[in-house]
């Protein structure tokens, strides 16, 4: 049996800018309070841990349309409300920049730092064509499936489903 | 109250002045002093809050203004 850890767990199934923030702001603080921090991609939000430039790769015309519509990136996520064709999540980036807040980019990179480990779904990864070699930013932990995410669960105090 | 060092949050919101917090402490040795001054509010339910976790003493909350100043002491 596996003994509870000061370790936190958090699926990122979201890929809305609004979630990944409030799951970085979340992985951060647990880092800085000394616990040990795994985010577990899944779904749309892997588009959180895409890279920003250059092209994704991937095979079948299908998954070469799936990855063109749902190119992600820390910079193209949108606001899950109040999208607004992009003015609501440009307005909200304005608001944020204007009181020091960090990027979701500065974030990601802050969490990095501080050791929180960044996991891609393999599963998902698979379906949607989205290969490890050339899809995620760098210093990304390689893929795991079902069985890692709940053994991690299994040993954390803390669980959330963003 | 005297502090070791200073670190100014002003302006910044959460989760940045515990985050900075963390980092600013390992700068300092046991029994050392550290003055956070912040003006956002959740700081004190937060810094309380990174103490328990974290084992450090929180040794008092100042606010005058709007400006907060904390108090936290490093214990190991």
């Amino acid at each position: 049996m596996a003994g509870e850890k000061d370790k936190l767990t958090i699926v990122m199934f979201s890929g809305d800018l609004d979630h990944a923030l409030a799951g970085f702001t979340l992985a951060t603080t647990a880092a800085s309070m000394g616990m040990e921090v795994s985010m577990f991609f899944t779904y749309w939000g892997l588009n959180i841990i895409k890279k920003n430039e250059g092209k994704i790769r991937s095979k079948g015309l299908m998954r070469k349309m799936l990855n063109f519509m749902n190119r992600g990136g820390s910079k193209r996520l949108k606001l899950s409300r109040f999208n607004m064709f992009g003015l609501g999540t440009w307005m909200m980036k304005k608001l944020m920049k204007d009181v020091n807040y960090p990027s979701l980019d500065e974030m990601v990179a802050m969490a990095q730092e501080m050791g929180v480990k960044l996991v891609p779904c393999s599963t998902t990864c698979s379906v949607m064509g989205i290969s490890e070699e050339d899809a995620f930013r760098e210093h990304i932990a390689s893929l795991a499936g079902a069985a890692f995410f709940l053994n991690e669960a299994r040993e954390s105090k803390i669980t959330l489903f963003i | 109250m005297k502090a070791d060092k200073t670190l100014d949050c002003v302006g910044l919101y959460c989760p940045m002045p515990i985050v900075k917090t963390s980092e600013k402490f390992k700068e300092l040795k046991p029994g050392e002093i550290l003055e956070v001054i912040a003006d956002d509010k959740g700081i004190k339910k937060d810094m309380p809050a990174w103490c328990q976790t974290t084992g450090h003493e929180c040794l008092g909350i100042e606010e005058e203004d709007g400006e907060i100043k904390v108090y936290v002491k490093k214990t190991h």
